[in-house]
């Protein structure tokens, strides 16, 4: 690195004289002489074995993208994945603006001159505000997991009760990340379902339902694609013991179905990653959490909230942290759990897409999504053998029951592979009574060839 | 006070367009997007889908979202990002213990890639095995970086890293009977909020250790703290005011000695990579911020990504799923006896775990050092020239040398001056720079943390040292200047009395509406 010629791009200060005359600045010989804080045993005196840089641009890039040509994208073939991460179309103005070296590289700065980033957050929350119909929305949390973690801990801190109810038709990944997130502090009891509707069990609950429960948390739709269509009464009955309805919700779907605020949620949450960001491997998620403008419910946010305000300046607007007091950047531990770096540009390309969707947009995609689902539904429950495994109203997501196909959804969706298509995703491990079953999603970018096509491609296997 | 004849500082404005919320460009009507309907033969075969909604869950009003036509939400978002300064365009090294350096446009390009941002994580292993391998070589890079054995790429942050060290330190006590018992978490005041506020999510009581006199961590403190009830210590190093605690292994030797576990908070790692690790201070967990120290951009506040490793006694509760190599086959690993579940959806923010892949891979072994060594030579530069400045001061150096980052102080400025450390940021911001204070409590009075990073050349920083410069002798000469800015800034100073009022606060437009009056918003209407 010392010699003049392989001064790294990205370190203009390795010129060997700007060194020697900013350290003869500093005074001393050597640029070791500034760690001499850091004791002799505690130096790491070896070679990491780590590839000679690659300090050329080109040769990275071509370095990488063959290690990426082993990927198979879904944009490559048919796929019918989803459970959590979603292929719905990303508007070519989410790239341009969630692209932009002023979003993209920006952090923390002041409300100032970061007017923008507060101000495009600012509408984040009140277009989240407005698709669930509440007036109180964070700045993103990193998902839905940590979001439907965080509306949990809430629920409890509210309501001075350590028991939550989760209704188990929930998806196991996020069940996983809400049982690190809140055991030990909160008790975890799973309500089950009906085996028919996948519903929730009122009498389980009902059951349950003791002066230690702080509120029930249920996905609608359910992880399974099925909507539960009794929440008003399912809220009724937790209000009425002094509980929480807390619901997480598919954002994409609320151009036509109710929010969660329309059966009586207190919070809702969920995860923004269909809302103008892509797939990545499951790595683009975000999370939102959404109450009513209670004091009680605001205080408990562990989030940033950014809040509208007036300048001095007659006509402006100004943006701030509200009620940024609570906060463990704030008071660290005595904070509401804590807060830090999480998934704002996603929220960004939320706001954009919900900008550019506008309310009839969201209502032609939900009616899209419905359409295209019932049909997919329809044509792969014609097949022998084959069944959708929950009678019950679905949203984007279905369960298909290949049990009595004699093959496997592992041997199924091999043989799909071969095709060019991913099948469903495999149910068989995650839930015991669900062997033999796959989740299927359908979006808007699913065609009906590709319906046509996964279809015929079954016919042909299972034949 | 104008700019002084041979400074580098720029006759700076920034942008400044009075843009509209968007709310207020909604015209009934317009359009930003279609969706296309359905082919024609799904909608012979299941008609218009809605009518089979159950009634209880239909949507009775539609979202009062705005309507405005593509291009107008385009300009509107365009204007936004104008009216942010970003790190591309600013010399940002006023944001300590943030490591906001140089993120390559290369590994921006190569993350859009449809190879990248078109996989799902349901595909089977064999249709996913670049995105599998990636992750394996940066977990092998990051075994060496840091010397410890096996890493998960998994935490989505910094702080969820240590909740997931808090989850696994009580994992590991759970699995020896203890985890009752065990119920303190030992952290240092200069370590981030989060050591303490994660762990304290996990029902940890936090004990917080405040520096002896010269500003060092304190030994004989931490010796008072620990007992049979010690779950672990989790301690940044270098702390965030930009020391190095040199007695760091006998902290871990000290909380060894009681059966706790050592987590070690390397999100100041920027100036000690390939220098010092935290297997040669007998860590058991560590690790690393990739949207920091790994050169992937900070998004306004994420996406992030924590790396988090540990040795191989802690190894088995770390996240699932690992990624495992065998036979050419790179594959999903579920195979951990103890894990702790998961911390996050998936298996991470995989655009900032490839964006730091192909930065080590550009930076290889000598160049991972070298930005180090240049990230500490530049932070004693300004450490120097800052200290210089009268009116700043750099408290608990006692002759210390800092390592990649220094928490200074306005004090004396604002004793000589009432300029506080909250002017001087908003000065600087008519300058087209950002100052960052510090974490709280304000343990440093009047505080200000700056990290230079490698990324800045010394042209630029002695920029930005004009720009303090500027402020201080503006402070003596016309404080109001400083008092009242910011004067070339996007808006001018916020009325923020509302912001911790229950009658006024408004996190959402709805929510203005109604505290604040239907047509508050319309202000050249």
């Amino acid at each position: 690195m010392a010699d003049r010629q392989r001064v790294h791009p990205y370190i203009p200060n390795s010129v060997p004289e700007v060194k020697a005359e900013m350290l003869a600045e500093i005074g001393v010989d050597d640029i070791d002489d500034l760690y001499e804080d850091i004791p002799e045993e505690l130096r790491f005196r070896g070679k990491l074995n780590i590839p000679d840089g690659m300090t050329s641009e080109l040769e990275l890039e071509r370095h990488v993208e063959n290690v990426l040509s082993r990927n198979q994208t879904c944009g490559e073939t048919i796929s019918f994945l989803g459970g959590g991460c979603y292929r719905h179309y990303v508007p070519a103005i989410c790239n341009e603006i969630s692209g932009r070296s002023e979003f993209l590289t920006a952090y923390a700065g002041e409300p100032y001159e970061d007017h923008g980033r507060f101000q495009a957050l600012f509408e984040y929350q009140s277009l989240m505000g407005e698709l669930l119909e509440m007036d109180v929305v964070n700045v993103p949390t990193y998902d839905w997991g940590q979001a439907a973690s965080t509306s949990i801990r809430m629920a409890s801190r509210i309501t001075g009760r350590d028991t939550i109810l989760i209704a188990d038709t929930i998806s196991p990944d996020r069940l996983a990340v809400i049982r690190t997130y809140c055991e030990p502090v909160t008790s975890i009891e799973l309500v089950g379902h009906s085996p028919t509707t996948a519903g929730l069990d009122a009498d389980d609950i009902k059951a349950r339902l003791t002066d230690r429960v702080a509120g029930l948390y249920l996905e609608n739709p359910t992880y399974l694609g099925t909507v539960e269509e009794r929440g008003r009464a399912i809220g009724d009955a937790l209000h009425a013991n002094g509980s929480l309805l807390v619901v997480g919700v598919d954002p994409l779907g609320l151009g036509v179905l109710a929010p969660p605020s329309r059966y009586g949620a207190d919070i809702a949450c969920g995860d923004i990653q269909g809302l103008g960001n892509h797939t990545y491997f499951g790595g683009a998620l975000g999370g939102f959490i959404a109450t009513h403008d209670d004091e009680r419910f605001v205080m408990e946010y562990p989030s940033r909230l950014f809040g509208i305000c007036r300048t001095e300046r007659a006509g402006e607007w100004g943006f701030g942290d509200v009620a940024y007091g609570r906060t463990s950047f704030a008071v660290r531990e005595q904070g509401k759990e804590f807060v830090g770096t999480a998934a704002a540009l996603y929220g960004i390309s939320a706001a954009v897409y919900l900008s550019l969707m506008g309310p009839a947009g969201m209502r032609e995609l939900g009616q899209h999504i419905v359409q295209k689902s019932q049909y997919a539904m329809k044509r792969l429950s014609e097949l022998d053998g084959v069944r959708l495994r929950f009678d019950a109203f679905h949203f984007k997501e279905f369960v298909v029951d290949f049990s009595a196909t004699g093959r496997t959804v592992a041997e199924i969706n091999s043989a799909l592979l071969a095709q060019g298509i991913f099948g469903g995703h495999d149910l068989g491990g995650e839930f015991a009574a669900l062997e033999g079953c796959a989740l299927y999603a359908v979006t808007e970018v699913t065609t009906r060839e590709d319906i046509d096509r996964l279809t015929d491609a079954l016919r042909a296997y299972l034949a | 006070m104008e700019i002084q004849s041979g400074s580098r500082l720029r006759n700076f404005h920034q942008a400044k367009w009075d843009e509209e919320l968007i709310f207020e460009l909604d015209t009934p009507g317009q359009r930003g997007l279609h969706v296309p309907e359905v082919e024609r033969e799904i909608a012979d075969t299941v008609g218009d889908g809605l009518s089979r909604i159950p009634a209880s869950m239909r949507r009775a009003t539609p979202p009062a979202l705005p309507e405005v036509g593509q291009m107008r939400v385009l300009k509107h978002y365009l204007r936004l990002s104008q009216q942010n300064l970003g790190a591309d365009l600013n010399v940002d090294i006023g944001q300590g213990t943030c490591t906001v350096k140089y993120n390559p446009k290369i590994n921006e390009r190569i993350a859009a890639s449809p190879k990248a941002r078109d996989i799902h994580p349901r595909q089977a292993e064999s249709t996913v095995q670049g995105a599998l391998r990636v992750m394996y070589e940066l977990d092998l890079y990051l075994r060496e970086i840091s010397g410890l054995d096996r890493f998960s790429l998994q935490p989505s942050s910094g702080s969820d890293a240590i909740l997931a060290m808090a989850a696994m330190t009580h994992k590991y006590h759970e699995v020896r009977g203890e985890a009752d018992t065990r119920d303190e978490l030992i952290t240092t005041i200069f370590s981030h909020p989060s050591d303490a506020a994660a762990a304290a999510v996990k029902g940890y009581r936090i004990v917080t250790l405040y520096p002896d006199e010269q500003g060092m961590p304190d030994v004989e403190a931490l010796k008072a703290a620990v007992s049979g009830r010690t779950a672990g210590l989790f301690i940044t190093n270098p702390e965030d005011i930009g020391i190095f605690n040199p007695r760091i292994a006998e902290f871990t030797r000290i909380v060894h000695e009681v059966g706790g576990i050592c987590g070690y908070d390397q999100a100041n790692a920027n100036g000690i990579l390939g220098i010092t690790r935290a297997r040669e201070a007998d860590f058991d967990l560590c690790f690393f911020n990739l949207h920091k120290t790994f050169g992937a951009p900070h998004g306004c506040g994420g996406p992030a990504a924590g790396a988090i490793g540990a040795t191989k006694e802690l190894a088995d509760h770390l996240p699932v799923p690992l990624v495992g190599h065998e036979s050419g086959r790179y594959y999903l690993d579920y195979d951990v006896p103890h894990s702790v579940g998961k911390v996050r959806g998936f298996y991470g923010a995989f655009p900032v775990i490839l964006k730091s892949y192909a930065w080590v891979l550009s930076m290889g072994a000598e160049g991972l050092a070298e930005a180090a060594r240049i990230a500490v030579l530049n932070n004693n530069y300004l450490l120097k020239k800052i200290t210089e400045i009268d009116g700043a001061s750099s408290p608990y150096s006692g002759g210390k040398r800092r390592i990649e980052q220094v928490r200074y102080s306005w004090q004396k400025l604002y004793e000589e001056t009432g300029v506080d450390t909250h002017d001087v940021t908003r000065r600087l911001a008519d300058f087209g720079f950002h100052l960052w204070q510090s974490h709280h409590p304000f343990v440093v009075p009047q505080p200000f943390t700056i990290e230079p990073t490698e990324s800045y050349s010394r042209d630029e920083l002695d920029e930005y040292l004009d720009g303090l410069r500027h402020v201080v002798q503006e402070a003596r000469i016309e404080p109001q200047t400083v008092k009242r800015a910011p004067h070339n800034s996007v808006v001018h100073r916020i009325d923020d009395s509302g912001l911790d009022d229950p009658e006024k606060w408004a996190v959402t437009w709805r929510a203005f509406r109604k505290k604040h009056g239907e047509r508050a918003g319309k202000i050249r209407g």
